[in-house]
């Protein structure tokens, strides 16, 4: 029983793993984006980031799901999601990429404002051009200042993954609830939060790491 | 000829005037003060030097070139300002080192930036760098800083900081090299090794305009001294003349003022 449960749920980990990775992959460079055009000085575009980083934020991820997922075939009268697990993959990565977007431009942003106006003038009157200024100068003090607000996010997201389940994606969490419901067993739900536990502690220490390098200057 | 001259700049800062028709020049290897209260202009005029802010009003001449003309249409002379701010060097107040580099890297940084727009950059990429690391370290070692050229700045006090930042302004010879209150931030007790530095840069005859409080500093160092208010330039000429015998009564009263504490 041991080895089939440990089977099912490391199937429920790649699909995890594969929602976490995909949705990094997307998000940050879209948050980056986002942030830039919340900064912008054209004012339509600031706003309608603003607006959107407000509704994204300030709604349920469970509810985005939802909407993305069932909402364009009630409204288009085709499921756009392919109705097998890769699709209800796709439809999570979506909702995830937007929504996470939102959290890490607003941690973007803090993240370039808090560089002071001060390093940009130095680069400048040294004559770097503004590129040399943003990868020689900023850049590395921003990536320090966003690494701490960043793992509690990324930590975060790690978890979420979970709420995929309510779109019958079969992730880590639907495979150890799965045990539950046809065995009546409930120890696969603990060993199910070791997976959540071992995930978040390698990421743990790889933040650490990553801080520690980044020590050496304030 | 004079090495620059500065024609009726004037910058507002919405409705504020910040800068009415400041205008002034200076001789090579002279040494301007530049006194007055906080908010009047000094330090504006400084930045408008730098092209870190853009005058209203007035031309920058420099060696004869002109360098600002506000009548250009600014897009024009976006392009060409890169290189028209390494005629100017700037120490500022609060030092702006580079906390990621060490000193001699925050002192090598731009000038091996700028070695790569060379065209024999590529074939002697290696002599360029070894021979722009020996002139930061040249620097350092005038700033009396040959022990801390691989601190980073956190690791150095702030008399240290600035030091770097003299050596890392210098590193680019520009013509004419500014200082923006170098001794504000710093403690009373760490001023005294940072004039000193200024000091010794008059005495080899470095072009330099300096923005401070400290009037006797001005008054010994600097071979011209320009008393400004309001964005004005209410006095200027010989600094011993300014200080000890002002004519202008507003100047008068700045200096009772400051002397009073």
């Amino acid at each position: 029983m041991f080895w089939s449960v440990t089977q099912t749920l490391l199937d429920g980990l790649l699909t995890t793993f594969q929602i976490f990775i995909l949705t990094l992959v997307f998000a940050l460079p879209l948050g980056l984006l986002l942030a830039f055009g919340s900064m912008s000085r054209f004012g339509p575009l600031k706003w309608l980031v603003d607006v959107l980083v407000w509704i994204i934020r300030g709604t349920p991820l469970m509810l985005q799901l939802i909407i993305i997922f069932y909402g364009p075939g009630l409204w288009l009268g085709h499921n756009i999601w392919s109705g097998n697990e890769a699709g209800r993959i796709t439809a999570t990565v979506v909702a995830f990429s937007i929504n996470y977007a939102c959290y890490f431009s607003v941690i973007f942003r803090g993240g370039i404002e808090g560089v002071p106006a001060g390093q940009r003038e130095a680069g400048q009157v040294l004559g770097m051009t503004k590129s040399q200024i943003f990868f020689r100068v900023t850049l590395l003090q921003m990536v320090k200042r966003v690494v701490p607000p960043m793992s509690n996010e990324i930590i975060t997201l790690v978890k979420d993954t979970s709420l995929a389940r309510i779109i019958a994606a079969y992730e880590l969490t639907f495979a150890g609830y799965s045990f539950m419901k046809s065995n009546g067993l409930t120890w696969p739900l603990f060993y199910t939060g070791v997976f959540y536990l071992l995930f978040v502690g390698v990421l743990t220490l790889l933040f650490n790491y990553i801080e520690r390098r980044l020590d050496y200057f304030r | 000829m004079a090495i620059l001259e500065v024609n009726k700049i004037g910058k507002q800062f919405d409705a504020t005037t910040v800068l009415h028709d400041v205008s002034f020049s200076l001789e090579e290897g002279n040494a301007l003060a530049i006194i007055g209260s906080s908010g009047s202009g000094k330090t504006t005029l400084l930045r408008c030097l730098n092209f870190l802010e853009t005058p209203d009003s007035g031309s920058i001449v420099v060696r004869g070139e002109t360098l600002f003309d506000a009548a250009v249409p600014m897009k024009e002379q976006e392009k060409a300002l890169r290189t028209k701010r390494l005629h100017f060097g700037m120490v500022f107040q609060s030092f702006n080192l580079f906390p990621q580099y060490t000193a001699l890297e925050n002192v090598t940084l731009a000038e091996k930036l700028l070695a790569k727009e060379r065209e024999d950059f590529k074939q002697n990429k290696r002599e360029i760098f070894s021979q722009i690391e020996k002139h930061g370290e040249e620097l350092l070692d005038r700033m009396g800083l040959a022990d801390r050229m691989t601190h980073y700045p956190h690791q150095l006090s702030g008399g240290q900081q600035q030091r770097v930042a003299i050596a890392r302004a210098l590193a680019l010879k520009p013509d004419i090299l500014c200082f923006d209150e170098p001794t504000s931030a710093l403690d009373p007790e760490l001023t005294g090794e940072v004039l000193k530095v200024i000091r010794g840069l008059a005495d080899q005859r470095t072009t330099m305009i300096i923005v401070t409080h400290e009037m006797a500093f001005a008054r010994d160092v600097s071979d011209q001294l320009i008393f400004m208010d309001d964005g004005m330039i209410v006095e200027q000429g010989d600094p011993r003349q300014v200080i000890d015998h002002p004519k202008e009564e507003r100047t008068k009263q700045f200096l009772t003022r400051y002397a009073q504490g």
